[in-house]
């Protein structure tokens, strides 16, 4: 089929794919750990490796996992799973305006395959939609290789946690190399005076708000850091010259 | 010898999860689903630059500063040197290269002993 063929073969895939791949070793560690905690709170096997290979929700599939053992109602885990997901709302909000010229189905993968580090480093590699369509195609190449391999990586190593479950001890603590590349990613982001107020403003109301249920603490932490960035960009003290963003 | 594989196949658990997968679908593709004409304000296309920066400290802080839902109140905590320690890596290398995966290797060298060894 030649759109996949050209869409791999684009410079953008591989690019996408390579800055996706660098960090890779974190996922894998990460993903080999959620796999294994999924085992541990009590899941079957084959449930765990059907939920493993399907979802693509880490944090979701951890807050999903107890209700679904204590046979709570249907709908309970699937709006508890949302709601842990709604800051991939926001996510996709911003990006609209990047897929909106794909057919549904594109649009549907895509934004399946768009996790936090994709979206991440997608916004910081492309800050503003393409005009023409080269440029788009250019953009859905980069989400596409970037997302792949995020996919596989974290699919994979959880796979492989669910079946060595009962050999991987939690207590060495491997998974901690999945918020190590959420470190690093965040370094790489923080150019500016006000991405440093954002960080600190969101990391400080996380933890301030993690009582809530759900993981909603995430969604009140983007919304206070976004708030008060769009008043500091008023002051004089926002608008200071910054770096550009790269 | 330890059991490899265990549990029974539960056919509502099975439904559930692949209604999770579609949630997940859902929550990721909200916004792409209408297909008319429509576009976010300009005060929110603006605010949504710092949503990646802050969606990534709201998940890192809780998983560096608590345990078990409150706030840690001891600096022998192994996840706090990890954290300093990639940070200081990335910083020193100031972010050329295969730096992120510098970072992570860095911080688990740390991380490691100190948690494994010193139990922190």
């Amino acid at each position: 089929m030649g759109f996949w063929r050209t869409l791999i073969r684009h410079p953008e895939f591989r690019l996408g794919f390579a800055e996706m791949a660098a960090v890779a070793p974190g996922i894998a560690a990460w993903g080999l750990m959620t796999g294994v905690a999924m085992v541990k709170s009590g899941m079957g096997t084959l449930e765990a490796l059907f939920m493993a290979a399907t979802v693509f929700a880490g944090s979701a599939q951890l807050a999903a996992i107890p209700l679904l053992l204590a046979g709570a109602p249907v709908w309970v885990i699937l709006a508890t799973a949302f709601c842990v997901n709604l800051r991939f709302v926001v996510f996709s909000a911003h990006m609209r305006s990047y897929v909106m010229h794909l057919p549904m189905r594109l649009r549907l993968l895509t934004g399946y395959l768009t996790g936090d580090l994709t979206y991440v480093l997608f916004i910081k590699q492309h800050p503003q939609p393409a005009t023409d369509e080269a440029g788009r195609f250019g953009q859905v190449a980069y989400l596409l290789g970037n997302g792949s391999i995020n996919w596989f990586s974290w699919t994979a190593s959880s796979l492989l946690g669910v079946v060595l479950a009962n050999f991987i001890p939690t207590s060495w603590g491997l998974g901690f190399a999945g918020i190590l590349a959420l470190v690093g990613m965040t370094c790489s982001l923080a150019s500016s005076r006000l991405r440093w107020v954002a960080g600190g403003v969101a990391g400080c109301a996380g933890v301030a708000a993690f009582a809530l249920p759900m993981k909603l603490n995430i969604l009140v932490a983007i919304a206070a850091a976004v708030a008060l960035c769009l008043l500091l960009e008023k002051t004089p003290w926002g608008r200071m010259p910054q770096p550009r963003a790269h | 010898m330890t059991e490899m594989f265990s549990g029974e196949v539960n056919l509502v658990h099975m439904a559930t999860i692949a209604a999770l997968a579609c949630v997940s679908v859902l929550a990721r593709c909200l916004f792409f689903i209408s297909d008319s004409e429509w576009t976010l304000p300009d005060w929110a296309q603006r605010g949504l630059r710092y949503a990646p920066m802050a969606a990534l400290c709201a998940v890192i802080a809780p998983e560096v500063v608590m345990s078990q839902g409150h706030l840690i109140h001891t600096l022998q905590d192994a996840r706090l040197y990890g954290v300093v320690a990639a940070m200081a890596y990335f910083f020193l290398r100031r972010g050329v290269g295969q730096v992120v995966l510098g970072a992570i290797v860095c911080g688990m060298a740390v991380y490691l002993p100190l948690h494994i060894g010193l139990g922190w």
